[in-house]
């Protein structure tokens, strides 16, 4: 199977370049085939078990995979809306320089977010993760706007800040390594799991609790969150969904690799009562700062720090069946944001502007994008059927079983607070009577075609998720708690 | 007696932990150095100088520590740190036609005492911590950790683009430094791959610096703060 591993490595670098200086239809269609073709081969990884390629350098276990799920459903969902939302042109040369420069991006973000839970190792991790901000960086810019330029600037560095933290905390694992093997080793994940139990406890605490804080600046926790409404807000939508559902979750993907060897060095109170930590700040600020929004993609971007928060929390609970909840909530989290991006640009596309002041009656003017937005942020309300209502039912009854089960009543309440602020403010956006004037029409089949298949996704992720699916979680789970 | 003499008199320190000593501490000394710069210019000269001396460290590990392919990195860290972001920085400023006096938050000595205290923080936080080892001279570490604290304060303290990216980078020098003296065996193909990294970290700061300087035709970032909120 490792094969699969080679294409998923080789085919959107190779098509991120080619768009560059292929004609712009050709560039287009070929970032589709390798969206989709990237999420057909991620599938086929859900039954094993350990995929390795390339000497080792490439590894995916379960919870690789998870991630790895997330991100090329996404990429796929992403270039379908991107085709509708980014139009070809026609004969103009700057229109299609920003296609070519467009599609060119997407793809390579594409590319490092996948290649982030396929390398072996946490430095190579760091090194993914690292090219994923300057890549997203350029594409937050590529509008060149004032505020694009803005966002740009406070994102690479901030993120780039973290991002050294981060590698302080890689390094001082590395230290931790040496205690067992000698001053000359591979980072590899299995040979660091399997001595973990023999590393010095105070130079792992350390390590993780630098790895939080770094990565966690690129996750979005508060308080090193401050990039992420910006960013979120001032992208072009498409890489505004892929922030929001992918980078998030693969920053996350990096602190639960330091989760994971940790629980086995020092046991799991230190790293829970870290994300706890982190997670209740992220929640409650992302709750407050729900109901004071004004633009409708910064909206979603706060909506993204309180699930963010949710996680974070929920892997600070000791049932399993939180963790599983966790991990569902990574894939039901992708699947509604984009949704909800999606929807946003749609709106964005129609009425030619963000704020919601002068967003009125999408509904009425969007037949389909409209409604399907509306369902979006019900999901991301986690309302029944869709998925987020599961993984939020998994993570608050783990809560429950806790001995501090008051978190889990903590987590209900800020989950509510945040639910009024996005459906009061939602609601004034979409169902108000649509202003006079405005034609009831979609602005492109592509845009409403990517929201079905998101809100599919996220449907099928609440009713039933497939069987292969759930045993994947279950195995991820098993592995992040060190139970084989 | 003797036993007297050796449990009262403090070990002499050997070549590697005295030499990685001095060199961070001027690497640090660097670092406060950037808050007095008066212009852009001589802070990327100071970050080049800082540079050079974290490519000396790479030596003087190599040499005493027997590894190799350090000699490999610190060639590869000189022509990328010494010569090519430094390069990269000064070409920008020019392009920028700007002579830019840096622009400060506080005044030079307020900077200064803060990091002083940051410094502080940071040498006596990682003193206390269970990161020690026979060949690890811990002060390094400290210094380490001191020049990251205080690579934030320059970070906050300055309100231009070209400051703020130095400051980044020079934290990425304060990782380097703590990374060679805890993790002196990280293989080099990961050395390279961070030190590649740091290359288009660079080039992406350029070309977000060109688009600032475009857009407002100055350097300050007073004009960053339309996103609130």
């Amino acid at each position: 199977m490792g094969w699969d591993l080679l294409v998923l490595t080789v085919v959107p670098f190779v098509v991120s370049i080619t768009c560059w200086w292929a004609p712009v239809t050709l560039g287009r269609l070929l970032s589709l085939a390798s969206g989709v073709l990237s999420f057909a081969l991620a599938l086929l990884l859900v039954p094993a078990k350990t995929t390795t390629a390339a000497a080792g350098w490439l590894r995916v276990d379960a919870l690789s995979v998870v991630f790895l799920v997330a991100v090329t459903f996404l990429y796929a969902a992403t270039t379908i809306f991107s085709i509708g939302y980014v139009r070809p042109g026609g004969a103009s040369e700057a229109n299609a320089r920003y296609n070519r420069r467009f599609f060119a991006g997407l793809n390579l973000f594409a590319w490092s977010m996948a290649m982030a839970p396929m390398v072996n190792g946490l430095a190579l991790l760091w090194v993914a993760i690292e090219v994923t901000t300057v890549v997203s960086a350029l594409l937050v810019a590529i509008d060149d706007t004032d505020g694009a330029a803005e966002a740009a600037w406070k994102y690479v560095l901030i993120a780039s800040m973290g991002l050294g933290i981060a590698l302080l905390g890689t390094v001082i694992m590395y230290y931790a390594g040496t205690s067992v093997f000698g001053t000359g080793y591979e980072l590899f994940y299995p040979k660091l799991l399997g001595a973990a139990g023999r590393f010095p406890a105070g130079v792992v605490r350390l390590s993780f609790v630098l790895a939080v804080l770094g990565y966690g600046t690129k996750m979005g926790l508060v308080p090193v969150h401050t990039w992420l409404p910006d960013a979120h807000s001032e992208a072009p939508t498409p890489v505004s969904a892929l922030l929001s559902g992918s980078l998030l979750a693969v920053s996350f993907y990096a602190i639960l690799r330091f989760y994971q060897i940790s629980v086995r060095a020092i046991g799991p109170t230190f790293p829970r009562d870290v994300l706890l930590a982190f997670g209740i700040a992220s929640l409650g600020l992302a709750a407050l700062y729900l109901a004071s929004q004004r633009d409708l993609k910064r909206l979603f971007a706060y909506s993204s720090v309180e699930h963010m928060g949710v996680l974070a929390i929920g892997m600070s609970f000791s049932a399993p069946i939180a963790v599983v909840g966790v991990l569902l909530h990574v894939l039901a989290h992708a699947a509604a944001k984009g949704t909800a991006f999606f929807g946003a640009g749609s709106m964005v596309s129609k009425f030619g502007t963000k704020e919601m002041t002068r967003l009125r009656g999408g509904v009425g003017g969007l037949p389909w994008s409209g409604p399907m937005l509306v369902l979006a942020v019900l999901g991301l309300c986690a309302l029944p059927p869709f998925g987020i209502f599961r993984s939020e039912f998994l993570i608050v009854s783990g809560g429950l079983r806790d001995p501090h089960d008051a978190v889990a009543a903590v987590l209900i309440v800020l989950v509510t607070l945040a639910t009024l602020g996005l459906t009061w403010f939602s609601s004034q956006t979409l169902l108000t009577p649509t202003p006079d004037g405005v034609l009831r029409k979609e602005t492109s089949g592509w845009i409403v075609c990517s929201m079905v298949i998101g809100l599919g996704a996220l449907a099928l992720l609440g009713v039933h998720p497939p069987a292969q699916l759930s045993d994947l979680l279950t195995r991820a789970a098993h592995e992040l708690r060190g139970v084989s | 007696m003797a036993i007297l003499l050796a449990s009262s008199t403090p070990p002499v320190p050997s070549t590697f932990s005295g030499g990685a000593e001095a060199i961070a501490l001027v690497v640090l000394l660097t670092e406060f150095a950037m808050f007095r710069a008066p212009l852009s210019r001589s802070q990327i000269r100071l970050y080049g100088f800082q540079s050079l001396a974290v490519s000396a460290l790479a030596i003087l590990v190599a040499a005493t520590q027997h590894v190799p392919e350090l000699y490999a990195l610190a060639g590869l860290s000189f022509i990328l740190k010494v010569l090519l972001v430094p390069g990269i920085m000064l070409r920008l400023l020019k392009d920028a036609q700007i002579d830019l006096a840096a622009s400060n938050r506080l005044g030079v000595a307020s900077m200064v005492l803060l990091a002083i205290a940051a410094s502080v923080f940071g040498f006596f936080v990682v003193g206390r911590l269970p990161v020690h080892a026979h060949v690890l001279p811990a002060p390094a570490l400290g210094l380490a950790a001191a020049e990251i604290l205080v690579a934030f304060l320059l970070v906050i303290l300055r309100a231009d683009v070209v400051s703020q990216a130095v400051g980044f980078f020079s934290l990425e020098n304060g990782v380097s430094v703590a990374s060679l003296v805890v993790a002196s065996g990280l293989p080099l193909i990961l050395e390279v791959a961070f030190l590649f990294d740091l290359l288009v970290a660079v080039v992406v700061f350029g070309v977000l610096i060109r688009v600032h300087h475009g857009r407002t035709r100055t350097l300050s970032t007073d004009t960053l703060d339309r996103l609130r909120g």
